[in-house]
């Protein structure tokens, strides 16, 4: 039995379809990454999973539930942290709190432990008198976090989460969803970084309103069918013109500091310095190297590019 | 319908909040009536103070010069003497000297003797018929008076006199000012209301609050509580407003009066929440809220046009106009001190709709994020 299933989920806006036909399962207790770039679906899919989108087609099933059958069953144990910061930012952060907690009643009695439970899960304490409008970008996304978690939801569902935040408090959002996933919470989590993808225990990469792949990170990185080479030199731009035009290359990807080559066949030490010279030495440094989410994701949308 | 009181209570005390910590919108909601009331009160006014009256007399007699002094003793009107020639008295309305204009004859005291057939030619500025109308009453009034002290002998079989109920000065600002509170509280409370679900959804809010078990319902009765409170407060304040400024009589009962604006407010306030699960923005939804109110509430509810003398699909159309049922309520308990049972058709039309609205909010309200 799965926390989430969802079976050829449809979902279009007009005649355009934003989620074309998705299956795939979380189980229980799962930090479970959905990654993909801005306009791939993520949130359509993530909306409809918390019953805020009904779908066009297919099913989506909580704790072996219909979703759309029972939303109020549903909206008990769920946690939803929208994309965009979505508190009131004239109230201050314990009545942000106190508001959610009384709309999905919280009983008094374990509200005062819970409330000293999240203020020092996310550290929030000092500033609970503060208007969330007042916040920082990460502790917004914490108080939306903690709001969320207020009814001590069974389910998880955040999309987005570490949109527009610092690297410190990102990694600090991160920290957190491990820790509520060692107290038993499922969490589907979206996200457009893909080195993120490497926190979850399972990933599925969306593309074009499609799943492309989908499994743990080292089992997708371990499918990536090439050997990928570091490749880096004193000019990018007549290097990888250069590489262009080699047969055996298969793919060549521009990153920041270097330039990501697959081949079809591995190249030997020869075929480097060969090729070392043929450029005048301008190709300087290349390492075999292991592939990242980002270049399986590059990999795998390849063909609906 | 289910209803869960505690949810009802968060979102009450939560829109509360919202009402307090925004000064500046509390600020403005009690300082624009004032404004508008003021503005309002004074502009709209079909009294007439002051009539300029040429006056050319020709007699130049004791008994001309008396007819001239009726007329100065009169509040309305302020006789000046005229010299020219009476082809050119035209003049004097195109260079706005004068409303009015009239001619004593020269043989004016001699027709006055022969006792009837006096004939003494009055000139009204008519490019403003209404005004012109009034002057001619006011004339005759005033001749009448004339006639009534000097004619000695002269008695009609009966005679005329109406006698004017409610209002025995006809004060503009008895008629006006209950029009333009019931104007302006229909257009302040569904503005409130009409920007508190829009802005939930400008502001990605709504998605928080709708992921969570509360219903439709309780969203909608949630927002409205609060805001009948401080519509409540704001009422008292443009009457009590109205009262002291334009020294209306009140003449019926206060708690009859308080009871019938709150339900009054409260229609309003669900048109608000109508319009505010439809609009997509605050702005649009105040648009909406300014179009739906203001105009129908100014042109089609008898606020300044008598429904009895609007075109029949005119008339038609004023029954969709909840201020048109209001109008009739304070005017009747202000001016007439009417009861409640004299005002049973208004007030039970003014229910339905206020019914009307409110389930219609229940049912547009979404909780879903489907457009």
């Amino acid at each position: 039995m799965d926390a989430i299933q969802i079976d050829n989920f449809q979902k279009q806006y007009g005649s355009r379809y934003a989620v074309k036909g998705v299956s795939f399962s979380i189980h229980f207790g799962e930090l479970f990454g959905l990654i993909g770039p801005d306009g791939a679906g993520k949130t359509t899919l993530i909306r409809s999973v918390c019953s805020l989108l009904p779908p066009d087609g297919g099913i989506i099933k909580i704790n072996e539930m219909d979703v759309y059958q029972n939303i109020s069953a549903i909206r008990n144990i769920l946690g939803y942290m929208p994309q965009h910061f979505s508190l009131y930012q004239d109230l201050s952060v314990e009545q942000n709190l106190h508001f959610f907690a009384d709309l999905y009643q919280v009983p008094q009695v374990s509200l005062k432990d819970k409330l000293e439970q999240l203020y020092h899960f996310s550290r929030l304490e000092p500033f609970k008198k503060r208007k969330a409008g007042a916040l920082s970008g990460g502790m917004k996304q914490k108080l939306a976090l903690s709001c969320a978690l207020i009814h001590t939801p069974e389910v998880l569902i955040l999309d987005e989460p570490t949109y527009g935040i610092d690297p410190v408090s990102r990694q600090e959002l991160w920290e957190m969803l491990h820790t509520l996933q060692k107290e038993n919470i499922t969490i589907l989590v979206s996200t457009a970084y893909m080195e993120e993808a490497d926190q979850c225990d399972r990933i599925a990469l969306m593309h074009q309103g499609k799943i492309s792949s989908l499994g743990s990170p080292s089992q997708l990185k371990n499918a990536y069918p090439y050997p990928l080479y570091r490749v880096s030199g004193r000019d990018f731009f007549p290097l990888k013109k250069f590489f262009l035009k080699l047969p055996q290359v298969h793919s060549i990807q521009l990153f920041g500091d270097s330039i990501h080559i697959s081949f079809a066949q591995k190249p030997n030490e020869t075929d480097w310095e060969h090729w070392k010279k043929k450029t005048n030495h301008i190709l300087t440094e290349w390492n075999l190297l292991s592939p990242s989410i980002e270049d399986c994701f590059i990999e795998f949308t390849r063909n609906s590019r | 319908m289910q209803l869960n009181g505690h949810r009802i209570r968060t979102v009450a005390r939560k829109e509360w909040y919202h009402i307090l910590y925004d000064f500046r919108t509390l600020f403005i909601l009690f300082l624009m009536p004032v404004v508008q009331l003021i503005m309002l009160g004074y502009a709209l006014n079909l009294e007439i103070k002051r009539v300029d009256l040429a006056v050319l007399d020709y007699a130049r007699s004791p008994e001309s010069t008396h007819l001239v002094n009726t007329f100065k003793g009169s509040p309305f009107f302020h006789p000046f003497p005229y010299d020219g020639s009476a082809a050119n008295m035209d003049h004097l309305f195109k260079t706005h000297q004068a409303h009015a204009a009239m001619i004593v004859p020269s043989d004016f005291d001699r027709q006055q003797q022969r006792e009837n057939d006096i004939s003494v030619q009055f000139l009204i500025d008519a490019s403003d018929a209404n005004r012109a109308t009034l002057i001619q009453n006011y004339c005759n009034r005033i001749i009448a008076e004339y006639n009534q002290n000097n004619t000695m002998s002269l008695s009609s079989l009966f005679d005329l006199r109406s006698t004017i109920y409610f209002n025995p000065d006809q004060k503009s600002a008895y008629f006006f000012v209950p029009g333009i509170i019931a104007m302006i509280l229909i257009m302040i409370s569904t503005l409130l209301t009409s920007i508190t679900i829009a802005r939930e959804k400008e502001f990605g809010t709504i998605e928080q609050i709708l992921v969570s078990p509360i219903q439709s319902q309780e969203i909608i009765i949630g927002k409205v509580l609060p805001y009948i409170a401080l519509a409540i407060m704001e009422a008292s304040f443009i009457l009590l407003l109205g009262m002291i400024i334009f020294d209306v009589p009140f003449r019926g009962n206060v708690i009859l009066l308080m009871m019938l604006t709150t339900l009054y407010i409260i229609t309003a306030l669900c048109l608000g929440l109508l319009i505010s699960t439809q609009a997509k923005t605050q702005q649009i939804a105040m648009m909406m809220a300014i179009t739906l109110t203001l105009l129908p509430t100014l042109m089609l509810s008898g606020l300044i046009f008598p429904i009895a003398s609007m075109p029949r699909i005119l008339q038609w159309i004023t029954y969709l106009v909840p201020a048109r049922y209001y109008l009739l309520i304070i005017r009747g308990i202000m001016l007439k001190g009417s009861g409640g049972g004299q005002l049973l058709e208004p007030i039970l039309l003014l229910g339905w709709f206020t019914l009307f609205f409110f389930i219609a909010a229940i049912r547009r309200m979404n909780t879903t994020l489907e457009r």
